[in-house]
């Protein structure tokens, strides 16, 4: 993901969490419920009615009464009062279960899936053993050594749902080991420390909250489980026990069960939204009125602009296109604010400016798939004399890969990590030419040779994490070109590449633009490139065109202030590039 | 991929290893007068020694251990301490039970929580709604709450199934499939609840990944981009949550064995430890230590075949 896509998704995360999650009715009802239970049950000793153990065994089953809000139990006890005390020991009990899982498997689980090595076989197999162990034989035994005390069997249980955190953040954390931005952090020569509070933290935390939710959720059914079968602490109040007697009387008076049934159910309840509210403040996904499919279709759906006369003969032609993210209360961020743009046949536009400029927001409108959120406020793009502006699926699906197609910026993060590349390859050429499998393969074969890839066999067969950058980014670029597109949008795609690798990659875009006649749409930021490859420049800055004429010109007698700033910066920062030579791609 | 499989395979053997002199230790810490509890206050010293002798209780730690170890691996799990059962036979005769009630419960986890959660996570808005809303009913009520409640509803106000009891297979399929019904029913309902959360937060996750968006540039359709590539990369940790809800389940069996009166090792569990038959205990814990090694090598296997960069761990 580009500089500027992750930087308009990150925008209304500045706008502050706490708004947003107050935006959140979901959020607010489940905090509010649970903070309500949290402080009645809190203040159980000052508001309760009653004492929660002063049984009147006359007056017992008599229904609710004035002091008696909820009437009297089995025994003659106070519900409203047993119910308040109760809820101490079972919310307690939960928070301390949850304290030692957290504890116990979160550290662990960062250190085993980061590091590997030994601490990793041997924490595993301590969570694996804990694991393994049936809950209830463990709690049934510690019982009978131990005696009947809540808390015990409370740091008992949470011990035993530890491995609930360690196994999500190990595996999260252990997913994540081999990507390329921890790689990158450390190379750049982030301490393990850093990397993991800065990169593998705000990866597993959002599954994190979910789990203490969930794990917060468990400790208190299997508490309730547990006194309800009769094996828990004996005289405490707590909500399960006071299950146990009302379930023995259910048939003299149910409604003794709905009680405690409520208060574990509306906690258990508050706790889950709680946690999915969280995660969608946390990540900011929760705007309604940018999510959803029929969200993105209306976003796009509105009447689509005309197509004049000249827009037919250009390949690419947008005009006036303005790209807004809308944000919660109305308003909205706009990102490309009237930007006109041509490509012509056997042409490359460079589109230039710095993150943030809008130019993959601009690409990624070409390909009509602006990130969620994202919509076309104003303007038209069309391809080959159609409308991508307002189109729908179908349209823009014919129209992918075979009008259109689209080279990415980051060459590993863009291969799915579970395929091969000859299922990258051949997936379009099967879906969209409808060629067999035995000629989709031998044509994938022949893509790999064309972006002069000389172990086509081997490589066919790899998976990403098998080849090198430079070799994935010909890959892309080969998948890009196998449905014979006219119009390549290329994001930043010598960017993630390493210089000598980048020059044979804008070589291979030259050969192709020059064999195929295709147009290239090409985002970037390096004007070395620019002077590479491009025939004709656009540069862009906060959204709007500041300068747009041949490469030839802009580079040597830039007109504006920005462009010439830009151009001071190269030749202030960037060693002059050698002149290119075909080489052996080395593999990884 | 079949090295893997093996390596995986001989940690869980290892871990089986580890348990059972974990469990053999700490099941010797409370080291009950057995036969003082058999024989009775009023019985003589000599007769209560000469007993726990016959049980082997007078040895060491180590060299019963030894015993238990040589005999379990030709599969005698030694005799019940109380009624002289061999444990092995008690155990084989109630596992078919807990294990099609826990494959039961798993089959229709793992499509009911497939199902919703792709659903919510692709289409979101109201349809998320209510896919979050089953979670958190789910979630919000104690499984042995739910299970009450099906048995009030289900089996004594419709009628629809038996309240209590158990027919095997080989007696009555059908009989069987009402007996079995609503306890994996019951058993599924938090499952569900978990794992398809699970699958709605991963489809949601990998839905906003780079290759996403670049495998619809390549002009393939929606629904097949889900279907091929997203929801193999959500597998991975939905595959974890299931795995791990499944060994809670274990745990839940007890709960719901018990008020349907299933005749599994759930139900034996809570007979034989109040009344501290450590040979017996010793065997259910092996059994289900055993089924969760299993559990968690088919997974580890699976999220193996789904991920081939997990192949490498």
């Amino acid at each position: 993901m580009s500089a500027i896509d992750t930087a308009s998704r990150n925008a209304p995360a500045r706008r502050g969490a706490v708004r947003r999650f107050a935006a959140s009715p979901r959020a607010v009802v489940s905090a509010l419920v649970l903070g309500t239970i949290v402080v009645l049950v809190a203040l159980a000793p000052v508001i309760a009615p009653h004492d929660p153990n002063t049984a009147d065994l006359g007056r017992a089953f008599d229904p609710p009464e004035a002091g008696h809000p909820l009437g009297l139990d089995p025994a003659g006890r106070d519900v409203w009062s047993r119910l308040l005390h109760g809820g101490r020991f079972t919310l307690a009990g939960a928070a301390v279960a949850v304290a030692v899982a957290l504890a116990a498997g979160v550290p662990a689980g960062l250190a085993a899936g980061y590091r590997g090595g030994w601490f990793d076989t041997l924490a595993d197999w301590w969570f694996n053993l804990t694991m393994a162990l049936p809950a209830m034989v463990v709690l049934l035994a510690s019982r009978a050594v131990l005696g009947p005390t809540v808390w015990t069997l409370m740091v008992i249980l949470g011990l035993l749902v530890a491995p609930s955190f360690f196994r999500l953040v190990r595996s999260t954390v252990a997913a994540m080991r081999g990507e390329l931005y921890v790689d990158a952090a450390r190379v750049f020569g982030l301490s393990d420390t850093r990397i993991m509070g800065r990169h593998v933290l705000v990866v597993v935390r959002a599954p994190i909250i979910i789990q203490t939710a969930l794990v917060a959720g468990m400790a208190i059914g299997l508490q309730a489980g547990l006194e309800f079968l009769g094996i828990g602490s004996g005289d405490l109040p707590t909500w399960g026990a006071m299950l146990n007697e009302a379930f023995t009387n259910v048939h003299r008076d149910p409604l003794l069960m709905l009680w405690p049934g409520l208060a574990l159910g509306l906690t258990s309840a508050a706790l889950v939204l709680l946690a999915s509210a969280l995660r969608d403040v946390l990540e900011d996904r929760g705007a309604p009125a940018a999510t959803g499919r029929r969200a993105r279709s209306r976003a796009t759906g509105g009447p689509a602009p005309s197509v004049s006369a000249e827009d037919r003969t250009a390949l690419l032609s947008v005009r006036g296109l303005t790209i807004a993210y809308p944000h919660d209360d109305g308003s909205a961020k706009q990102v490309v604010n009237g930007i006109d743009l041509e490509v012509r046949r056997g042409e490359i536009l460079g589109l230039v400016g710095e993150s943030g400029s809008g130019k993959t927001q601009t690409a990624f409108s070409v390909l009509g798939l602006l990130p969620e959120g994202g919509r076309v406020e104003k303007g038209s793009v069309t391809v080959d004399g159609q409308q991508i502006v307002g189109a729908g699926e179908r349209t823009l699906r014919r129209l992918r890969g075979s009008t259109v197609a689209y080279v990415p910026q980051e060459p590993m993060s863009n291969l799915d990590p579970a395929f091969t590349v000859g299922d990258h390859l051949t997936e379009p050429l099967r879906h969209k030419l409808g060629l067999s499998r035995a000629r989709a393969r031998e044509r994938a074969l022949e893509l790999l040779r064309q972006v002069e890839i000389s172990d086509a066999e081997r490589v066919l067969a790899s998976y990403p994490h098998q080849i090198s950058g430079g070799m994935a980014q010909r890959v892309l670029i080969a998948g890009a070109v196998s449905c014979d597109p006219d119009l390549l949008v290329a994001d930043e795609p010598t960017t993630a590449l390493d210089v000598t690798v980048q020059a044979e990659i804008l070589a291979l875009l030259r050969s192709l633009r020059t064999e195929r006649g295709m147009g290239v749409l090409l985002v970037t930021h390096d004007l070395g490139v620019v002077a590479d490859v491009c025939d004709r420049v656009a540069v862009l800055r906060e959204g709007r065109i500041v300068e747009h004429g041949s490469a030839e010109r802009v580079l040597t007698a830039p007109e504006a202030p920005y462009t010439r700033d830009l151009l001071d910066a190269v030749l202030d920062n960037t060693p002059a590039r050698g002149p290119w030579r075909p080489r052996e791609e080395e593999t990884r | 991929m079949l090295a893997f499989a093996l390596r995986r395979a001989g940690s869980g053997l290892t871990l089986v290893l580890v348990i059972s002199v974990l469990a053999h230790t700490l099941l010797a810490l409370p080291d009950p007068d057995v036969g003082r509890q058999l024989l009775g206050p009023a019985a003589p010293q000599e007769l209560v020694d000469e007993h726990n002798a016959a049980l082997g209780l007078d040895r060491p730690l180590a060299v019963r251990y030894a015993d238990w170890l040589a005999a379990a691996v030709r599969f005698d799990l030694g005799h019940s301490w109380f009624t002289n059962e061999s444990v092995t036979q008690s155990l084989a005769n109630r596992l078919p039970v807990t294990l099609s009630l826990m494959g039961g419960v798993t089959l229709v986890t793992a499509v009911v929580s497939f199902v919703l959660g792709v659903w919510a996570g692709v289409r979101r808005g109201a349809v998320d709604s209510a896919v979050q809303a089953v979670g958190v009913i789910g979630y919000a009520l104690p499984s042995f709450l739910i299970t009450l409640i099906m048995v009030i509803v289900f089996a004594v106000q419709l009628g629809w199934f038996p309240a209590v009891g158990y027919t095997p297979p080989g007696v009555s399929l059908t009989g069987w499939l009402s007996t079995i019904t609503l306890p994996v029913l019951a058993l599924s309902v938090p499952a569900v609840a978990g794992v398809s959360q699970q699958v709605r937060s991963s489809v949601i996750d990998v839905l906003g990944r780079d290759h996403v968006r670049t495998l619809r540039a390549r002009g393939l359709p929606f629904p097949r981009v889900v279907f091929r590539h997203v929801l193999r990369g959500a597998a991975t940790p939905a595959l974890t949550v299931l795995a791990m809800q499944f060994v809670g389940m274990l745990g839940g069996a007890v709960i719901v064995e018990q008020i349907f009166g299933l005749p599994g090792i759930g139900a034996m569990t809570v007979q034989y430890t109040t009344r501290g038959d450590i040979p017996v205990i010793m065997g259910v814990v092996m059994v289900s230590v055993l089924v969760v090694v299993v559990v968690n090598l088919l997974v580890d296997v699976l999220v193996a075949w789904l991920n081939p960069k997990a192949r490498l761990s």
